[in-house]
């Protein structure tokens, strides 16, 4: 029984981090990482790892994701009102 | 040292890493069997300082001082994201507008909030019996606190969120830990080692020093996430940049803060469409 739901949470996880590179979208990305947080909790659980699983729940699926949300947001908030993306916020870089 | 010479140490060095590790996995005991040499005296130890939970007992009472140096990683970290965040002298900072919330959202995070901080706390107070601790429940519940901005808005978490008291909480949680080690120093035994009587087994008061530890790091992590969170949100919702939404900025880049200041004044007008702009976003 146990083997059957290691395997599943391992298939869960090959499948979330995929789609978390896959992704090109930042804020897609970040959404992904959440779930792949959550599967990776399920994964520690299985093996017996409440402890680690606890830590990947907290930091891997909530405060990782709403970081990287919150950088997001700061950053197309910097360059999304000037012509040129990109250039704009590395030339305002200091 | 040329590149050849170079390539030679690479390739002396990863053949004798290899071949030492090589060694040391036949050495291992094999995947999944009963037999743990590390697991079994860690047990022993752990049963014998009557802390119910191995893993707590190994963080904080056989590798206290391993602990220590990962607390004070995150405490380095939080400081140094605190350093970089900060609000400079050409930025200026807006009331950000409050966004509708639908009231099923209010409800269902208003419900989870007090239930999220109270597992924080339990996770935190039971570090020594069950799984989890210091830092697992600090996470939570400084992430339950957060639940706040998803149910009301941002000013309703500023007025719950003392900053400057979670800044001294993190810094009490990480030296309340060295002074537990002193302390230990001061009653005749070394730095860290657990002087404190055991308690009962499998009680809120077993383990001696663990159960002080674990409220020390979930104090300090606690803390440490709210500050840490409070400069990435301050940033994404308060404070903007000189100029923001003029052109002419990044060809001045690199000249000093006087012409940005220049710059800042000569934009006033195009700062009020900002505000507009942003608004229609949040």
């Amino acid at each position: 029984m146990t083997e059957v739901l290691i395997v599943v949470a391992l298939l869960l996880v090959a499948g979330a981090a995929t789609a978390a590179v896959l992704n090109r979208d930042p804020v897609r990305q970040a959404l992904v990482l959440s779930f792949l947080g959550l599967a990776l909790a399920l994964l520690f659980t299985f093996l017996q790892a409440p402890d680690v699983a606890l830590s990947q729940l907290a930091v891997g699926s909530a405060v990782t994701p709403l970081m990287i949300l919150l950088t997001v947001r700061k950053v197309r908030r910097r360059s999304g009102n000037g012509r040129g993306g990109d250039e704009t916020t590395a030339g305002r870089e200091r | 040292m040329s590149a050849r010479l170079r390539l030679w140490v690479f390739l002396v060095g990863a053949a004798g890493f290899a071949a030492l590790f090589a060694v040391a996995c036949f050495g291992l005991p094999s995947f999944g069997s009963g037999y743990h040499p590390y697991g079994v005296r860690a047990v022993h130890a752990a049963l014998g300082h009557h802390t119910a939970n191995v893993i707590a007992s190994v963080n904080f009472d056989l590798r206290a001082f391993d602990t220590l140096g990962e607390e004070t990683i995150l405490f380095a970290a939080v400081l140094g994201a605190v350093v970089l965040l900060r609000q400079t002298q050409d930025e200026h900072r807006t009331t950000p507008e409050p966004a509708v919330v639908h009231p099923r959202v209010r409800r269902f995070a208003l419900l989870t909030l007090p239930l999220a901080l109270l597992v924080g706390l339990y996770v935190i107070a039971h570090g020594q019996i069950s799984p989890g601790g210091g830092f697992q429940g600090g996470v939570v519940a400084a992430t339950a606190l957060h639940l706040l901005y998803v149910a009301a808005d941002y000013r309703a978490l500023e007025r719950v969120r003392p900053l400057a008291l979670y800044e001294v909480g993190e810094a009490v949680g990480e030296a309340a830990y060295v002074v537990t080690g002193l302390a230990a120093v001061l009653a005749g035994s070394a730095f860290l080692a657990n002087v404190l009587p055991f308690g009962t087994f499998a009680t809120l008061s077993s383990g001696g020093t663990v159960p002080v530890l674990n409220a020390a790091v979930g104090l300090e992590v606690a803390s440490g996430v709210v500050v840490l969170l409070a400069r990435f949100l301050d940033q994404a919702v308060e404070i903007e940049e000189p100029g923001e939404g003029e052109e002419d900025a990044q060809d001045t880049g690199d000249t000093g803060n006087g012409d940005a200041d220049d710059r800042d004044d000569a934009d006033d007008g195009d700062d009020g469409d900002d505000g507009d702009d942003e608004r229609e976003r949040a």
